[in-house]
């Protein structure tokens, strides 16, 4: 532990008030979660079924960067589909028909709602039943709602592991009367999940799984001997549905920073029957190395301040390693979804009276934090330039979705990710 | 429901943003989902301004369904007056708003605000972008335009207004100082420049100038039309893109402003145009003309081996036949294909195209264009962002000349399409991907080199060497008639006409097999000609029935196909 931190003898912001805001609400809808998703699960693509809106969301956010063939694309409705729902089934038909004949390749098919193809109640978990049985057993085809109007960006995460789970194999019986197994749950950079991997089995534990798979012919079976850890804050719905498998859940803070790895690796031994002193003497050779690697970004941001704009609901794990390993203040954390039992041991981390929010008012937002003048504000695209010149130093959030962060190893990169901006401002002026 | 790996255009609420954020006192109101605000980033981010869109977005979220979303609107709307107290206002829809049907427009006026607004209906399923801006450009100039009691008196200078330059437009920044440097050194005064930068108060000025410049037809001619039929404005037709289109463009605007009498055209480019200088504007005219280099470049022994470079143009409809014009009378390329996204200019599009002696593409859909790429078999592809995409897999050289691109194409530098400085630019942008003369040369000569190979990229473009995979003829038993046949091709196999990978450059159906040494002998060709002449070699032993392609046959068809 570093000895800077003062030990706090209160339960942190467990129990602090909540700022609940509603407004416009400057975010991304749950379908950009494609963007990531169709990288880890490489058999899988993502059909959405919506408007050119959608379309044009995706392409922008990501696809345009992208000069290769994308393994997602959008279904688009048009004025006959809307005309009668009848009809719209058997487009949908038609449009997968295609395209599996231009991707022989895909295993697995998601068919993603949208706002459109919500507020029409156009039933897409139907579809995806019948288009499952017309295509087996060489695609699985499957439905999850990446909406605006249901999710918030890293909530398309959630939708679609959650839609993945009930496709998941049983354990087999006879594995009732063995040892647990342990499930990491969240989509990891691959780097950092054979980390994790490696030092699981170090610490002596074999049998981990990580959720989702890189394919989906190895899909991880789940039974009542599971218990699962999330690697990730924004996976609610996934938490249900591996609880409604008999699965349960490990609390732990989630893997960011030294402190945060060393938290969870250990909760994920322990809750497997490990013993603590000896899992402890494992990680200290790894959380003094990810110690040291810090040291040198401490320097810069020690006494910063920090704002946060609601976005991907990372923001309160990044603001307790940020304030806890790297000394900086915290303005305000704003999130857009605050999963209270999953965030327990993060809020009873962070220095209590941090101004927590929930939701948006952005215009009220941005006048807050036009006032307090922060150091640096963690944001979306829509406001990292137009804050910077206003001469406010950013930095884009959605990077934090984009990069490995987690893990000992990575600790440093991601407080790197906060030093960058702060240094090149630093650099451009002199 | 249409199957979209990629869309030219986005939703025509996009196009709306590009009308307001261009402006500057208007404000926009849009009922919309949460997750719509994406569209913000494409100003910060791709054009990379410094102040957020002037855009307040209602979004909605499942739980407000159930509730009263025309009193979130209402809020949305009174809440953006109060706060940026903006001259004029736009409230619309965007697709899923248009679908609960709150009716933004009647919403708003119940309001009672003390400044116009304009509703916008924007049908979101049936029109897409460009139309969306152009729509509300046009609305707009209908609400703010104040008519003038008498018809306008022509004063002492020419005087118009420019129009279309818009938010997020491809080279708009540039395009515009370009011209309206060549109206100043015309001597044509410029009254309002809309909707780039324009106050609702200046579109209330649009009545006071003699004539209308139309820079972008996709935004700005239904507004220009209504002028015309309004005030009587006349509007210019020509787009200046490329150094001759140019020339003809001060022709026509002379014409419209009536100050050089018939403008002299360069007499070298343009023969029947008598050069009657009557005033200074010309001398300065004649100035700017030497700043033309494009014209000489192309002429320059240099630029010999473009002669005939086959050429496949696929863009806006502005765009694309302004490229296929400077392709082929400028550059003197060989035009293969013509195409646009941009429906509403079908017309002009397939006029063009027959002056070809092609059949004009007009599609949004990217696979069509994939496949008559494809069957096109260009050696350089002139296109958007998504040709680029069309033009790796096939390794194929391509340069942008139009929306919808990335943020490279919001250069820092200054890089119009427009004028003479645009000619330079298309020249220097266009020729760079190609191989230079000499490899070329070299590589016909000399094929078995490590370093520069046939299926190298050019050595200019700093690559190493990068293998192509040969390409091979692969027979595919069903195939359905030209056009998109991939819904015939049996799922086993490869989707006819879209290469499984790159290196295919196309498969054309029941053609006879070729023998190893005629397999052998079309590898000696280089790789941006082989296409052409493996297409061109089947097609000839398809029309005598040959049984095989051999070696003979290879050289039969190069003889027939350049007699």
């Amino acid at each position: 532990m570093n000895p800077v931190i003062p030990i706090q003898t209160d339960r942190g912001c467990q129990e602090a008030p909540v700022l609940r805001e509603r407004g416009q609400r400057e975010v991304f809808c749950g379908l950009t979660g494609i963007i990531w998703l169709h990288r880890k699960m490489q058999d899988a693509f993502f059909l959405v079924v919506g408007s050119r809106t959608c379309a044009h969301l995706i392409q922008s956010a990501a696809g345009v960067m992208i000069f290769a063939e994308p393994r997602f694309a959008t279904a688009i409705l048009d004025e006959r589909d809307l005309a009668g729902l009848a009809d719209a089934q058997d487009e949908l038909d038609r449009v997968v028909q295609r395209l599996l004949e231009r991707r022989p390749d895909i295993r697995m098919l998601f068919l993603v709602g949208s706002c459109p193809s919500e507020v029409i109640k156009l039933d897409l978990s139907r579809a995806a039943a019948r288009l499952s049985q017309r295509h087996a057993p060489r695609v699985r085809v499957l439905n999850y709602s990446g909406s605006g109007i249901e999710t918030t960006f890293t909530q398309g995460e959630d939708a679609c592991l959650a839609a993945l789970v009930p496709s998941l194999p049983a354990q087999p019986p006879e594995a009732a009367g063995h040892a647990p197994e342990l499930l990491v749950v969240g989509a990891l950079a691959d780097v950092v999940e054979d980390q994790f991997r490696r030092q699981f089995d170090a610490m002596g534990l074999q049998r981990v799984d990580f959720f989702p798979a890189r394919s989906s012919t190895t899909l991880p079976a789940i039974g009542p001997q599971t218990r699962f850890l999330l690697a990730q804050p924004f996976l609610g719905d996934t938490a249900r549905a591996l609880e409604a498998r008999g699965a349960r859940h490990v609390p732990a803070p989630f893997p960011l920073g030294a402190e945060g790895s060393a938290a969870w690796l250990q909760a994920g031994a322990a809750a497997m029957g490990l013993d603590r002193d000896r899992t402890a003497e494992v990680i200290e050779p790894w959380r003094q190395r990810a110690g040291r690697a810090l040291e040198t970004h401490r320097l810069r941001l020690a006494g910063q301040r920090v704002f946060f704009f609601p976005d991907s609901q990372l923001e309160i794990p990044l603001a307790r390693f940020l304030s806890r390993e790297l000394g900086m203040q915290l303005v305000e954390v704003g999130t857009p979804y605050l999963h209270r039992s999953h965030l327990a041991e993060e809020l009873a981390l962070l220095p209590s009276g941090t101004a927590l929010s929930e939701g948006q008012d952005v215009e009220r937002q941005l006048d807050r934090c036009r006032a307090a003048r922060p150091d640096l504000v963690v944001c979306g695209l829509g406001l990292a330039n137009p804050l910077e010149a206003e001469g406010l130093t950013t930095k884009w959030s959605i990077e934090l979705v984009f990069t490995p962060i987690h893990g000992f190893d990575q600790a440093a990169d991601l407080a790197a990710l906060f030093t960058r901006p702060l240094l090149r401002r630093q650099r451009l002026a002199a | 429901m249409q199957l979209t790996l990629w869309t030219y255009e986005g939703p025509p609420h996009v196009g709306a943003m590009r009308v307001a954020t261009a402006m500057r006192e208007v404000h926009y109101v849009l009922h919309a989902p949460q997750g719509d605000t994406y569209a913000d980033l494409l100003f910060t981010m791709i054009e990379r301004r410094q102040e957020r869109p002037p855009v307040t977005y209602t979004t909605f979220q499942a739980r407000d369904l159930g509730g009263d979303t025309a009193q979130l609107f209402k809020d949305a709307v009174k809440q953006a007056y109060d706060r940026f107290r903006p001259q004029a206002m736009l409230v619309g829809a965007s697709c899923t708003a248009e679908l609960i049907q709150d009716d933004p427009g009647g919403l708003a006026a119940a309001l009672d605000l003390p400044v116009p607004v304009v509703p916008l209906e924007l049908p979101a399923y049936q029109r897409k972008e460009n139309w969306g801006a152009a729509e509300t450009f046009y609305q707009l100039v209908r609400a703010l335009v104040v008519k003038p009691g008498t018809r306008r008196e022509r004063g002492a200078l020419p005087r118009c207004n420019v129009l279309g330059p818009t938010a997020l437009g491809f080279r708009h920044r540039d395009d515009l100082r370009e011209i309206t440097q060549l109206l100043g050194q015309l001597g044509i005064e410029i009254n309002v420049v809309a909707p780039w930068q324009a106050t609702p108060g200046d579109l209330a000025r649009l009545a006071d100038a003699d004539f209308n410049v139309v820079l972008y037809p996709e935004v700005a001619q239904t507004a220009a039309a209504w002028l015309s039929r309004q005030l009587g404005q006349p509007f210019t037709t020509v787009i200046p893109i490329g150094a001759r289109a140019t020339e003809d463009f001060i022709q026509e605007v002379c014409g419209l402003a009536g100050v050089c009498g018939h403008a002299g055209a360069d007499a070298e480019a343009n023969a029947n145009a008598a050069a009657a200088a009557s005033a200074a504007p010309l001398l300065q005219l004649d100035a700017v003309r030497a700043a033309s280099r494009s014209p000489w470049y192309a002429r320059s022994v240099d630029a010999n081996y473009l002669t005939g470079k086959r050429v496949f143009v696929f863009g806006d409809a502005t765009h694309a036949i302004a490229a296929a014009r400077v392709a082929t009378q400028e550059f003197g390329f060989e035009l293969v294909g013509l195409g646009s996204y941009s429906r509403e200019f079908g017309r002009e599009l397939r006029a063009a195209a027959a002056q070809y002696g092609l059949e004009a593409l007009i599609t949004d859909d990217y696979l069509e264009v994939e496949a008559a790429l494809t069957a096109a078999a260009p050696e350089l592809v002139l296109g958007t962002q998504m040709e680029r995409h069309m033009a790796k897999r096939l390794g194929v050289p391509c340069a942008v000349i139009s929306a919808p691109v990335h943020v490279q194409d919001f250069p820092a530098r200054h890089a119009p399409q427009m004028g003479f400085e645009g000619a330079n630019v298309l020249f220097d942008t266009w020729v760079h991907p190609l191989m230079m003369g000499l490899e070329e040369h070299l590589l016909g000569m000399f094929r078995g080199d490590f370093e520069f190979h046939a299926d190298a990229m050019p050595s200019h473009l700093g690559h190493a060497a990068r293998p192509i995979p040969v390409p091979v003829a692969t027979p595919i038993a069903a195939q359905g008639a030209e056009g998109v046949p991939m819904a015939t091709a049996p799922s086993a196999s490869v989707p006819a006409g879209v290469p499984s990978a790159r290196g295919t450059i196309e498969v054309t159906p029941r053609t006879a097999p070729w023998a190893a040494d005629a397999e052998q002998e079309l590898r000696k060709i280089p790789f941006f000609v082989r296409a052409k002449a493996r297409r061109n070699t089947e097609a000839y032993a398809r029309s005598r029935q040959l049984p095989l392609i051999t070696l003979e046959t290879l050289y039969d068809a190069k003889a027939h196909f350049s007699s």
